[in-house]
This record gives C-alpha cells, sequence and structure tokens, in this order.
C-alpha cells in the first residue's frame, strides 16, 4: 500500500517551536533557565505562569510523546515494578517512570517542579499522580477545586466563579512566593491578550473543516496544533504559530485542497488516540478516504469553537472561566452529547468514532451509553477500544477489523436511517 | 465454466470455496493456517484448485477475508469477514437477521437486514469464550477437539465455571477433576458458561430470529445446542457453516466479475 504523506508546513513549523520549548525545559532543568510549574491540560491556567515567567510543564504532554516516539513502555514497566497497578493510568506510569529515570526523554531533560499546580480535580488518579509528585519532589502543591458542571444548561453559577476567582488570587500568591516578586498586573493582562487572540484564531481554524473537502484532519492534525495551544499559549510565539497555520488552512480550504486525495467519509471522533500506534490508526482511516471533520479530544485544553475567549480586561475571572464552563473534562454527559451533536449537524459528518481508553476509566465511563444515543438517532457509531499511552492495549488486527467492517458497513448502507454501532 | 473463489485465512484455520458462475458451491478445502498466512492463503487456494478440479485460469476473482485477507496477494478484493459472514449467511439462509460467529480468537454478533450488515459485535483482544477457550478445556482434559460437544451432551450436573478465561479456566478445570467431577458435567459446564457470554455479546447488536451459526465452532454439537436452549430458538447450521466466511467472499468475487464483465 501506498504510505500517505501527511506533514506540511505547519508540521515542520511546530517541530520547530516546540523544538525551542523543549531547549526551555531542559535550560530550566540544566538551572539555567525559568522555574517550572507542573499543570494538567484540562482548562490549563497557563495565563498566570507565562505572568510570572514560569515555565509551564505538561506531563502528560511528556507522556504523549513518549508514547509517540515509541518509547513509553520501559517507563510503564518501571512504574509498575515500584507498584503502580497494571490498571493504573498509563500516562501516570510513563511519566513516574520517567522521573524516576532520570528525567530525560529523547526530546528534553525535564526540569524538577517548582510547583505542582493540580489544576484538575475531576480525576481521582491525577490528585495522586501530583500529590506523588510532589512527595517525591518534596516541591509544594496547589490545589486548585474546580466544581463540576453540574447543570445542564453548562452554566457555572456566580458562587463557582468567585469559588475558583479566590483559588486563582492564592495561586498567585503562592506564584509570587516562588518567583520573589509581586504580580505584574500588566504582565498577566497581555498574557491574557495574547491567549484571547491564539484562542479566537484557533476557533476560526475549527471551523475551516466545515469545508468540503475538508483542509485538515481535525484530529490527526489538530494533535500538532494542541502542543503549542498549551505548552505556548500565552505567548508571542504561541500567537504567531496560529496565525501562521490559519492563514495556511484557510488558503487550502479556499482553494478547495483536502487533506486527502479523496473524501468519501467525514467523521467525528471522541477518546485521546492511541499514540503508540498513530500512524498506523491513522492509516486505517485514511486507506477508507475518512476525514475526521471534528474531534472532542481537541477541546480538552479549553472549547475556543463555541464563542469562549479570554478577556484581557478581566483577566483572573476569565481564566476562571475557562476553568470551570469551557473544560472538556470538567462538563457532563449532556454536554458532551450536545457538543458531538453539534459537530455532527454543523461540521455535516456521517459518523461517530468513538475510541474508548483502557486505562482511564473517568473518560471512558459512559461511552457505551454514548454510543446508543447516538446510534437512536441515526448516527452510524463505531466503538473501538485501546489505550493512550500503552502499547500493549493495541491489538491491529482487530481494530484494522472493527474499523474496515465498519466503513464497509457505510459503505453497503442501502438505506437512510439505517444504524451501523459497533 | 468459470468461477469465482474466497479465501478466508482465519486465526486458526484457513477455508476456501469455489463458487460456479450460478453461485453454486463446487469445492472447499481446509487448511492449518500456522505461522506463514502468505502460504496458508496460497496453500489453501491450490488445495480448493484441485479440489474442483479447476484451472487458476478459469477463476475469474478472488476475494480475501479473514486475519489475514491483505495477506492474499493474489485477490483482488480484500472484504473484513464480518461483511463475508453476513454475506454468506444472508445467501445460505436468507431469513438470516442475526449472525453468531465463534472462531478460534474471535466472537462476533452480526444484525443483517436485506443481506447487508446493520450491525456489529466483537470480543475485545481477550480469547474468553472463543475456539482457543474450547481447544484449552480440551487440551487440559486430554481429549479432541471435535469429540468434547457430543460429550458435554451427556451432561447431567454441569458445573458452575467461575472465569471464562481462557488462562484461567485450566486451573478451574483441574480442580474439577481433583474433586472427582465427571469430565461430561465439566464439559456442560464449559459449553454453558461460553454460550452465555456469547450471547450477552451478541444481546449488544440485538438478539433477532433467525439466527444463524457461523465459524469453527459451529460444528460442536454441544455448543449448537446450548445456545439454542439458551436463546430459545433454533439455529441455522449446515455442513457449510464453517465455510461461511468464504462463502460470503466467494459471492463478493463473483458480484464483482459479474459486474466487471457487464453481465
Amino acid at each position: 500500500m501506498e504510505k500517505l504523506q501527511y506533514q506540511g508546513h505547519l508540521h515542520t513549523l511546530q517541530k520547530e517551536l516546540m523544538g525551542d520549548y523543549y531547549a526551555e525545559l531542559t535550560a530550566s532543568a540544566n538551572g539555567s533557565g525559568l522555574p517550572a510549574a507542573y499543570l494538567l491540560i484540562g482548562g490549563n491556567p497557563v495565563e498566570i505562569l507565562r505572568a510570572f515567567d514560569i515555565l509551564p510543564v505538561f506531563p502528560e504532554v511528556n507522556a504523549l510523546q513518549l508514547a509517540v516516539r515509541k518509547q513509553s513502555l520501559p517507563f510503564i514497566q518501571a512504574a509498575e515494578f515500584m507498584g503502580y497497578s497494571s490498571d493504573n493510568c498509563a500516562y501516570v506510569k510513563a511519566d513516574i517512570g520517567m522521573y524516576f529515570g532520570g528525567r530525560t526523554t529523547p526530546f528534553a531533560t525535564i526540569p524538577e517542579p517548582s510547583l505542582l499546580l493540580c489544576n484538575y480535580v475531576g480525576c481521582n488518579v491525577y490528585l495522586d499522580w501530583f500529590e506523588h509528585l510532589a512527595d517525591y519532589s518534596r516541591r509544594p502543591i496547589f490545589q486548585l477545586d474546580i466544581p463540576f458542571i453540574r447543570t445542564a444548561s453548562g452554566k457555572p453559577s456566580k458562587d463557582d466563579i468567585a469559588y475558583v476567582t479566590t483559588q486563582l488570587h492564592r495561586l498567585i500568591e503562592q506564584c509570587e512566593e516562588i518567583t520573589g516578586r509581586k504580580l505584574d498586573q500588566d504582565r498577566l493582562r497581555e498574557a491574557v491578550r495574547l491567549s484571547s487572540e491564539t484562542g479566537a484564531l484557533w476557533s476560526k481554524i475549527k471551523h475551516l473543516t466545515k469545508a468540503h473537502p475538508a483542509p485538515y484532519d481535525a484530529y490527526f492534525d489538530s494533535v500538532t496544533m494542541m502542543a503549542p495551544l498549551y505548552c505556548l499559549r500565552g505567548t508571542q510565539a504561541g500567537l504567531d504559530f496560529f496565525e501562521t497555520a490559519y492563514a495556511e488552512l484557510q488558503e487550502k480550504a479556499n482553494a478547495g485542497i483536502g487533506a486527502l486525495s479523496e473524501e468519501r467519509f467525514r467523521y467525528v471522533i471522541e477518546g485521546p488516540p492511541p499514540w503508540p500506534h498513530l500512524r498506523t490508526f491513522r492509516d486505517m482511516f485514511s486507506r477508507w478516504s475518512a476525514i475526521a471533520v471534528a474531534s472532542t479530544y481537541s477541546t480538552v485544553g479549553g472549547l475556543w469553537e463555541f464563542g469562549f475567549t479570554h478577556d484581557p480586561d478581566s483577566p483572573i475571572e476569565s481564566i476562571a472561566r475557562h476553568l470551570l464552563e469551557w473544560n472538556l473534562t470538567n462538563r457532563n454527559f449532556l454536554q458532551r452529547y450536545d457538543q458531538i451533536g453539534r459537530y455532527i449537524e454543523e461540521w455535516d459528518a456521517h459518523a461517530l468514532v468513538i475510541h474508548s481508553v483502557k486505562s482511564c476509566r473517568l473518560f471512558s465511563a459512559g461511552q457505551g451509553d454514548m454510543r446508543e444515543y447516538f446510534t437512536k438517532r441515526g448516527i452510524p457509531t463505531l466503538l473501538v477500544e485501546s489505550d493512550l499511552e500503552d502499547p500493549r492495549y493495541f491489538s491491529e488486527a482487530q481494530m484494522r477489523n472493527r474499523i474496515d467492517a465498519f466503513f464497509e458497513s457505510l459503505e453497503h448502507r442501502s438505506t437512510q436511517g439505517q444504524s451501523v454501532t459497533v | 465454466m468459470k468461477y469465482a473463489a474466497g479465501v478466508d485465512v482465519g486465526s486458526t484455520q484457513t477455508k476456501c470455496v469455489l463458487i460456479d458462475e450460478n453461485g453454486k458451491i463446487v469445492a472447499r478445502a481446509l487448511r492449518e493456517t500456522g505461522a506463514n498466512i502468505t502460504r496458508a492463503g496460497e496453500r489453501g487456494f491450490e488445495a480448493v484448485l484441485q479440489a474442483g478440479n479447476i484451472s487458476r485460469d478459469d477463476v475469474l476473482c478472488v476475494t480475501g477475508t479473514g486475519y489475514g485477507r491483505f495477506k492474499v496477494e493474489f485477490g483482488d478484493l480484500q472484504i473484513t469477514e464480518i461483511t463475508c459472514h453476513a454475506k454468506g449467511a444472508s445467501v445460505l439462509f436468507p431469513g438470516t437477521s442475526t449472525v453468531i460467529d465463534m472462531g478460534g480468537q474471535d466472537a462476533k454478533g452480526i444484525s443483517i437486514a436485506n443481506g447487508e450488515v446493520t450491525d456489529f459485535v466483537m470480543n475485545d483482544k481477550c480469547a474468553a469464550g472463543t475456539g482457543r477457550f474450547l481447544s484449552t478445556a480440551a487440551d487440559t482434559l486430554g481429549l479432541r477437539l471435535d469429540e468434547i460437544g457430543a460429550l458435554s451432551l451427556q451432561a447431567r450436573n454441569p458445573v458452575r465455571l467461575s472465569t471464562v478465561c481462557t488462562v484461567f479456566v485450566e486451573s478451574d478445570i483441574m480442580s474439577y477433576v481433583a474433586q472427582g467431577k465427571q469430565i461430561e458435567d465439566i464439559l456442560g459446564g464449559i459449553h454453558s458458561a461460553i454460550a452465555a457470554r456469547t450471547i450477552a455479546l451478541v444481546r449488544r447488536v440485538g438478539l433477532k430470529p433467525e439466527y444463524t451459526f457461523t465459524g469453527g465452532v459451529s460444528l460442536n454439537v454441544g455448543m449448537v445446542k446450548m445456545l439454542e436452549e439458551k436463546l430459545g430458538a433454533k439455529l441455522n447450521v449446515c455442513e457449510d457453516s464453517h465455510y461461511m466466511g468464504a462463502i460470503g467472499a466467494a459471492m463478493f468475487a463473483l458480484e464483482h466479475a459479474l459486474a466487471a464483465s457487464g453481465s
């Protein structure tokens, strides 16, 4: 089979910028760079860290980078040897294994944290992860307690916003202690302004896949843009990247150039990718000329395409809103259904694919119901399962079988409204 | 006369079928897949040509199916066994609404409407409740795979298995043997456990008669009876049920050849 070439200018630029970012991590690890704070992707409040010149470090990003490079398994096994269960989140195990393996990776030396900012409390395992890291590194931990969205409307209450805002002010005090200087309000406003403009461009990019054909894959190419969205948001370099990305992708959309030479199926995808087998997984869809026009995973760090922007005139409150309201992992299932439903309708998709993660029951629980919910609404739905980090859970032949059979079914569907679920 | 072929390279066995221009089955061949998948497909195809005394040049089109479908390098089409089992079942038993396929490593439920797949479900990476489970059980008891089905029908007080894990079942069986349980009762328990698990799997696509039972395990009379008891319905099974994927594949090959020739 002919190997498809997916890499474009955007990917090259991303590699360069992320290379610079990783060089900053290495410099920090060597004592010649900025202090580092570890934080989590879900609703990441990087703007506060950027205002203090604290380097944001995402253990999740480091873990997935190891997996993409097929380096995660020895670290996972090292953590299992320490006593972490085989059922435990493989991100956690890869990161802990790497931490005790000298924090050296093929892309950077990961610095010791000056602060552990646990900004996502919806996952107990993540809480423990950061507590363990605090224990191992003997550095301070700050737990941001973000109330889960409890209403169908998806709106946080005023009290919720005040509760989070108060905590963000305490976080600022903690950053002042670490850096030994007071918050510069102008620096914070500037970081929030850069984030606001970055988010607006990211939102525009998201809407470009409404075009037929879609100019990029909203799953496999979105992940390329997600790293700068978290690691570089709130910086000029981050904004520049998204300006370039938008210009390039808009040009493709205007010229009617698709990401694939032919676009036969448009699907929406839920769940993180199987990082250790990313290329193989992508090929399984491409060979059917199937393209993801929207993905929920690309909103795991924030939902910009439905109207959210950071507000430089109200920086702390807008960061609180990001954490509470515009954060996929903080949302309830009705909102997740609504988000997918909008993608299917507004992005004109034919089908839904759910990639369930064995070592993440938190995000995967309920996906069987999700499949039923969309099947009942006549949306062909495929549910496949492997893992986001642990290569051992991926069975290529079985995965290919399910995906091939699903697209064979879509191809052969003769009656409208007939559903296909797996 | 011209022909079309289906080559189903399964995890355990390779099944090949030749059909004539009218869709009539003219030859079948079965070979162990072994470690060399490419060779398994070739050997199976050579065997079916020989069985039918048919020249390679008279075969218009070949469809590869099963796990090894991409290794059927001489094939013209590659289609998953899910679609092929549905096709074969709906041709041999036109009233089929649900296919239950139990192979060496897989158990599947496929729902069909108008001869096409509308829904399917498979076991995950684990081989619990598949043919492999039965062969492990047979090995543990020192029996042949083809005799355990009939023996299971003689169970009077089937044991209850605490697992359907292919790895752990061995120790479960050994403990029943140690307790002095009858072999037939142990086999009855094994068949009952697998049937229950399979029905729970197939339930996800909806249990709608008629049921057609396909795959290697459909040769096991004990499993047929156990599934029928639990479903409260008859299963469509015939001597070709084992070849259902290859039959469906051959049908697709024939359709393709006819479409290409414009007839």
